[in-house]
């Protein structure tokens, strides 16, 4: 609780420890400075709820372990055989490496999302009678669909290698993509858990959604081969410059193209920046909501 | 602590606060039931004014009681009083670390353990994981738990549930407590426990806000008292001469004290 702040007597104490002002918010937000230092005050929080989370799901089990592997997989496998006979041709094993690789960023992104749309509502009392950054929320829901997504890291591995895909430097440019795959996750995981109060069947459109944003993605099949067309569903997709990019990189062992980065990281600033600002201004009324 | 003079001795200052909120009348708000209402422009926000205007200040280390018949705004008070709620106008200025055991308890999540509801609600509270440690079996102490820890709050009896919430917020050493009906949990014996406690934590030098029905209790505990009545403050004297009248309004007031009204229902 000895929080060192500096000057004790600010204003803006809102869940500071020793003096606590409350005033009604303009514009709905709370003072952004104090949030932000009690949210990180409070991270332990976040990674203990994920923590509990996961031993829930039986993550610290070896079959638990075991399953968040083979899901994944079987699910690759079963988009292959299905692209392949739809396509009446043979894709063949690159093809199945770059499946496999956007299929479970996809599912990174989305389980952050899947996994945050109850977050709020599942935290009842903790909402009605403790004051804390409601943030950690959905935050813990992010963490906890990052430790769920490391599993399958471990299976592209051996196919990447098995494939004969290049492996370089250029594989560093993974981690400012996956950033911001994780940006992007996390500001829709605010959008729906903050949706979710106020639309208690969000869950069940979620479900549609996320399948539909599945198939408007180049993950069954490459950006390049989009008809014109249908180009429009890769601009206005927030998430096909980032796969793109990861596909680019792991693929084709080449940096992503500076276009699609660009668009990506601007994706995902909006949807966090957007979908911050959205959480907390609607968050005090979570504890009348639920 | 003791060397404070004059105002800066007030610890809970609220000043002019009303809080309105708007609630759904639907029984689950739903996309699908929005959608099917667009341009038939039926009303189901129903706008709830829980607190007009309401001031009062608890200087340091007095027990502040307050009373009222259910929906007259005792738990919005707490509630905005603790931060959870925000104010719609008005002012609310609170010194010191605050804990707040509001009547539905700590265990917010029933398929977690028992371990798990106390850690969560601590850190989230914003205690360190070494205060936790510290603290963590003196909880389990006093709410005599220690076979049930590790179980799922589901398996829990309601008493057990309320015992745990009442052990966590009287451990955590808060300048500030905030308790809303908790004295009557458990079972007889605990009840005796938990009243001591009470007694023991409003001798010391500590500020607390007590909400109950139980008006024994608010004479014997509090320094001074406030009774609310539809969100307003209706009276704010001594705890006898609030008891007083508010049983004369509730016209449960018999020739001797009642036993029913004055103590825990």
């Amino acid at each position: 609780m000895t929080e060192p702040t500096t000057g004790s007597h600010r204003r803006e104490d809102e869940f500071t420890s020793e003096r606590h002002v409350y005033e009604p918010h303009k514009v709905g937000l709370p003072p952004l400075g104090s949030y932000a230092r009690e949210l990180w005050r409070r991270r332990e929080f976040a990674f203990e709820l994920s923590r509990t989370t996961l031993r829930a799901q039986n993550y610290n089990t070896a079959l638990g372990q075991l399953w968040l592997v083979i899901s994944p997989l079987l699910l690759a496998c079963v988009y292959y055989v299905l692209v392949d006979i739809l396509r009446r041709r043979t894709g063949g094993v690159v093809f199945f490496a770059h499946l496999m690789a956007c299929l479970f960023a996809y599912y990174f992104v989305t389980d952050a999302i899947r996994q945050a749309v109850r977050s709020v509502v599942g935290g009842g009392r903790l909402i009605l009678n403790t004051a804390f950054p409601r943030l950690l929320l959905p935050g813990a829901s992010v963490i906890t669909a990052f430790w769920r997504f490391l599993p399958t890291v471990a299976i592209y591995i051996p196919v990447h290698l098995a494939v004969g895909l290049p492996v370089g430097p250029e594989l560093l440019w993974l981690l400012p993509v996956f950033a911001l795959l994780a940006l992007l996750g996390t500001g829709l995981a605010m959008v729906v858990a903050a949706g979710q109060v106020y639309f208690r069947d969000l869950k069940n459109f979620l479900t549609y959604a996320l399948r539909l944003w599945l198939y408007g993605s180049p993950i069954l099949y490459y950006a390049s081969e989009v008809p014109d067309r249908y180009q429009f569903l890769l601009v206005l997709n927030p998430l096909a410059p980032l796969l793109t990019a990861w596909s680019d990189v792991l693929d084709r062992g080449m940096a992503p193209d500076p276009l699609d980065l660009a668009v990506g990281a601007l994706w995902a600033t909006a949807f966090v920046i957007g979908g911050a600002l959205f959480f907390i201004s609607r968050e005090r009324e979570f504890a009348v909501r639920l | 602590m003791s060397s404070l003079s004059g105002s800066d001795r007030t610890r809970i200052r609220v000043e002019d606060v009303a809080v309105t909120y708007r609630t759904s009348l639907e029984k689950a708000p739903t996309l699908k039931g929005t959608l099917l209402r667009l341009g038939r422009r039926e009303r189901v926000i129903r706008e709830i004014k829980a607190l007009k205007g309401v001031s009062f200040t608890v200087p340091h280390g007095k027990v502040m009681g307050v009373v009222g018949a259910n929906g007259a705004g005792k738990s919005t008070l707490m509630r905005t009083v603790a931060g959870i709620l925000p104010p719609t106008s008005g002012r609310i200025e609170v010194h010191g670390r605050v804990s707040t055991l509001l009547s539905l308890g700590v265990g917010f999540n029933r398929k977690l353990t028992g371990r798990q509801n106390v850690v969560l609600g601590g850190l989230a509270a914003g205690l360190t994981r070494a205060e936790l440690a510290d603290k963590y079996d003196e909880i389990v102490d006093f709410a005599e738990l220690e076979d049930f820890m590790d179980m799922p709050m589901r398996t829990y009896s309601a008493g057990m549930y309320g015992r745990l919430a009442f052990a966590v917020a009287v451990t955590m050493h808060p300048d500030i407590l905030i308790i809303d009906e908790a004295l009557s949990v458990g079972d007889a014996r605990f009840r005796r426990k938990s009243f001591e406690r009470m007694r023991e934590l409003c001798g010391e030098d500590r500020t607390i806000l007590l909400v109950s029905h139980a008006l024994g209790s608010i004479e014997k505990l509090c320094d001074e008292a406030i009774w609310l009545e539809k969100g307003r403050i209706e009276m704010w004297d001594e705890p006898h001469a609030v008891v007083d009248a508010y049983t004369d309004f509730l016209g449960v007031r018999e020739e001797e004290e009642d036993p029913v009204t004055m103590e825990d229902v």
